[in-house]
């Protein structure tokens, strides 16, 4: 399940830049200036993805570290889990024919290689010698076509991974090899084949335990308290992984997690704010990492006033984006003007100057006069109250816009309600949170497509369409990418959304671990973290 | 009997009226329960699916009937949001079955805390003679009264947890594995819930000593001989204390159905944070249970307390 957006709060804590930045920005204990690294996107660009460890003690195997989650499991169906914050820790269990690294580049999992046919519409896979289930069997090519016509809804004709489903079969080719015929070629496909291998039958199966390829293996689940990994010691990358036991602990409140680091029951914990940064950096290696949300303050394309293409530059104008950065992220989110990410260095352009970053008070104001409303509007901001984050840069924005003549108000509601109304009801005049990427730069701008069922914010511009769908369409990636760079233009020009920033996401983990690994992709790899002597 | 007929009746139709109460609740407010477990990225298909698998395509009446009828036979439904296995959803009476020990053992170890507390505490505090005391008691039972529980929470775990370092905040053990451990780690937010009822209690029973006092029984007791100490404990205490027991029931049905606020702070998998993540999911199946099983026990808990006053006051039941 690569498509995934919008989870807020995970969208926060959702780590780092596809274009590598496993080296630089994974500091040891205690660094003060440890989340000043990464303020720049150019310097995420220009990392080297080879990992220079600071830390130069030997891993020893062995051990058990808790690792605090925010959320609580919403499957343990790898293909039908859809939360964020499950996927993270799922993806210690399963494992896809290809899978993530941590440059934002694929590498071979259950497969050992891959071909795709000239027109794009044919994925052969070879699978790797000896992968093993945490049941003991080895992986066949029948396991193979179970899962990928699962996930496709070849099996029952409901799709549980919506790009898959433009797989047409599923061919077992010899008992190391499956090919995959698909409806209509896609450049960006074959990150959906990270989507999990699970044994023939066990979606069926009514008592299975969630069974992988990843290196660590199910061992419990227990609503509210969490879930229990322990190691694969068949797993097929040597060495790995270090760790025995890993429990995934669902803490209540970012404060309560606080109390737990200090208090020694969560050794690991993925989401700190600045301010909890700053207060255990004596006491914890603290290491920090662009995440992959796109924040923004989203406006609804097609309520007044903002159906006016003029208030809505009126409002660009009038954030003031370094600022929000300064009091939100303690000056270490990158800001952006557009819905690409920066790390995606291939497809994003900067569109930071349209608007300028800081507040135009003036252009703001005659923008709204000349759309009618000299004396100012009244803006309502829809706020889902989970999301610290975006509750913050809430109160900020809201200021801005006030000095404008925008008398904005917020609305905080429940996640739950956010999601029905919001998201799907389009039921909203402007509302802050995060768009979570996958690892595709499609994904970010596909949404904006008037047809959309994603285009929550009723954005409509044929032009953009049209460039969308020559996108898609085109096989040739510096062609692809131009498009892409077009589609970021028309969407900043007709200012459909006023983009903020991409959030910095700081973990807290114990001074004796070491090994932990950001990835471009919402996950926490345990398997290369280790105690060191 | 004819009483107690009338006492399940009203209980029963109380049930109901809630249950109704609450899954119009449910019709009522935003959030859709499919969109909630779904998320943004769901293929139509599923959503169709899933709609279909919960039963959620049926008018509500419908829904409303099948599921009170379900209850009465005994099947409490499947959890909308957790998970058994891979494949399964968590039955409601396994999943709440789990979680009730947490909060019945808090309410437990908090009551006897408070009744070991608060007892010597009210009689001493009524026998003391002393202005200054009498000013220091009052003064601590109504700031104890005051502070919300949940930044009493907050403190406790600072005080014991950080300071003290007399437990690992959020090391809860479950009572599966480590019972010693588990209770150990009770001890505080039990005394988080046991500070302001000791406040309560304490003073209730002291007031109630002091009316006693004045009671003519008393008077009879010290001509005859009797000490001081003796007048005081076997007279008036137990006069006294008759009120105080029907007040801690009232304190055991606030304690069993209430602890919801510091079992969000210490993090304990009670019932009480199992409702709240429950209603912010829609999970409807587990809130209809465990609201139903809240209203129960406080009704149950006011019926056992009426009857005790009858038992102890027979007067009572002859009106």
């Amino acid at each position: 399940m690569k498509k995934r957006l919008c989870y807020l709060f995970m969208a926060l804590l959702t780590m780092a830049a596809l274009g590598g930045c496993a080296g630089g920005t994974e500091e040891s204990s205690g660094d003060k200036s440890s989340t000043e690294s990464v303020t720049d996107s150019n310097a995420v660009q220009t990392q080297n993805p080879s990992t220079e460890e600071t830390v130069s003690e030997e891993p020893v195997y062995g051990g058990s570290v808790v690792v605090g989650i925010q959320q609580d499991i919403d499957s343990l169906d790898p293909h039908k889990a859809t939360a964020a914050g499950t996927k993270e820790i799922l993806f210690n269990i399963f494992e896809g024919l290809v899978k993530p690294d941590e440059n934002g580049n694929l590498m071979n999992a259950v497969a050992d290689g891959y071909t795709i046919s000239e027109d794009g519409l044919v994925y052969t896979f070879t699978l790797r010698d000896n992968v093993k289930f945490h049941n003991g069997n080895t992986v066949t090519v029948e396991d193979v076509k179970y899962s990928l016509e699962r996930v496709s809804g070849l099996l029952d004709g409901t799709p549980l991974i919506s790009t898959m489903s433009t797989i047409q079969s599923v061919d077992i080719i010899d008992d190391k090899t499956v090919q995959v015929t698909v409806g209509s070629a896609n450049t960006e496909l074959i990150y959906s084949f990270t989507a999990a291998i699970i044994p023939r039958g066990s979606g069926e199966d009514a008592a299975a335990d969630p069974i992988g390829t990843g290196p660590f293996s199910f061992v419990s689940y227990t609503p509210q308290e969490g879930i229990v990994v322990a190691k694969n010691s068949d797993y097929w990358q040597e060495g790995l992984p270090y760790l025995d036991e890993v429990k995934f602990k669902i803490v209540n409140s970012p404060d309560t997690a606080l109390l737990d680091l200090q208090g020694g029951s969560i050794d690991i914990y993925p989401y700190l704010t600045d301010s909890q940064a700053n207060e255990l950096k004596d006491s914890f290696q603290i290491l920090s990492a662009p995440s992959d949300v796109v924040q923004a303050l989203f406006l609804n394309n097609a309520v007044e006033p903002l159906n006016d293409m003029r208030v809505r530059q009126a409002i660009c104008y009038a954030l003031d984006k370094d600022s929000i950065n300064d009091f939100v992220a303690g000056g270490n989110g990158t800001l952006v003007s557009s819905a690409m990410l920066p790390t995606l260095k291939d497809y994003y352009v900067d569109l930071n100057d349209m608007y300028g970053t800081g507040a135009n008070i003036e252009e703001a104001k005659k923008l709204l006069a000349q759309a009618g409303y000299p004396d100012g509007v009244d803006l309502e901001i829809m706020v889902p109250s989970n999301y610290e984050f975006h509750m913050q840069t809430a109160e900020v924005v809201v200021e801005h816009l006030k000095a404008a003549g925008i008398n904005a108000t917020i609305n905080a509601v429940e996640w739950s309600t956010w999601l029905d109304q919001c998201y799907n009801g389009r039921q909203y005049q402007a509302t802050i949170c995060g768009i979570t990427s996958d690892m595709t730069p499609g994904y970010l701008l596909n949404r904006f497509q008037t047809d959309s069922k994603k285009n929550f914010i009723n954005f409509a511009n044929k032009d953009y369409d049209a460039v969308y769908q020559q996108a898609f369409s085109s096989l040739d990636l510096s062609e692809k990418a131009e498009y892409y760079k077009q589609l970021q233009k028309i969407l900043a020009e007709d200012a459909g959304t006023a983009f903020i920033q991409v959030p910095p996401i700081t973990i807290a983990m114990d001074k004796e671990l070491a090994g932990y690994k950001f990835y471009p992709v919402y996950v926490q790899d345990m398997s290369t973290v280790y105690y060191v002597k | 009997m004819k009483y107690f007929a009338k006492k399940i009746i009203t209980l029963i139709m109380t049930l109901f009226v809630v249950s109704v109460a609450a899954f119009v609740a449910f019709q009522i407010i935003p959030g859709d329960v499919v969109t909630s477990i779904l998320g943004t990225e769901a293929t139509p298909e599923r959503e169709v699916q899933l709609r279909a698998q919960l039963g959620l395509d049926r008018p509500p009446i419908e829904r409303y009937v099948n599921w009170i009828t379900d209850v009465l036979k005994g099947d409490l439904g499947v959890s909308y949001r957790y998970s058994k296995n891979m494949n399964e959803m968590m039955p409601v009476a396994e999943l709440i079955g789990d979680k009730l020990p947490v909060t019945l053992w808090l309410a437990a170890v908090s009551l006897g805390i408070i009744i070991v507390v608060s007892i010597p505490l009210g009689v001493l505090w009524a026998r003391s003679r002393s202005r200054v005391a009498d000013a220091l008691f009052s003064v601590c039972t109504q700031v104890t009264m005051a502070v919300p529980s949940f930044f009493l929470g907050i403190l406790v775990t600072y005080l014991f947890g950080i300071i003290l370092k007399l437990f690992a905040p959020g090391g809860y053990v479950s009572y599966k594995e480590d019972f010693a451990g588990f209770l150990g780690y009770l001890l505080f937010p039990a005394i988080s819930i046991a500070l302001p009822k000791v406040a309560m209690t304490a003073r209730f029973l002291r007031n109630s000593m002091l009316t006693e006092m004045k009671s003519d029984y008393v008077r009879t007791a010290y001509s005859k001989g009797c000490t001081d100490r003796r007048v005081m404990y076997a007279h008036v205490l137990r006069n006294a204390l008759m009120p105080v027991v029907t007040f801690l029931g009232m304190i055991i049905a606030e304690i069993v159905a209430g602890s919801i606020v510091v079992e969000q702070v210490f993090g304990l998998p009670g019932v009480g944070r199992l409702l709240i993540s429950s209603i912010s999911t829609r999970d409807f199946p587990v809130v209809e249970i465990l609201i139903l099983y809240i209203t129960f026990v406080v009704i149950f808990v006011y019926f056992l307390v009426d009857i005790l006053y009858r038992v102890i006051d027979p007067r009572i039941s002859n009106r």
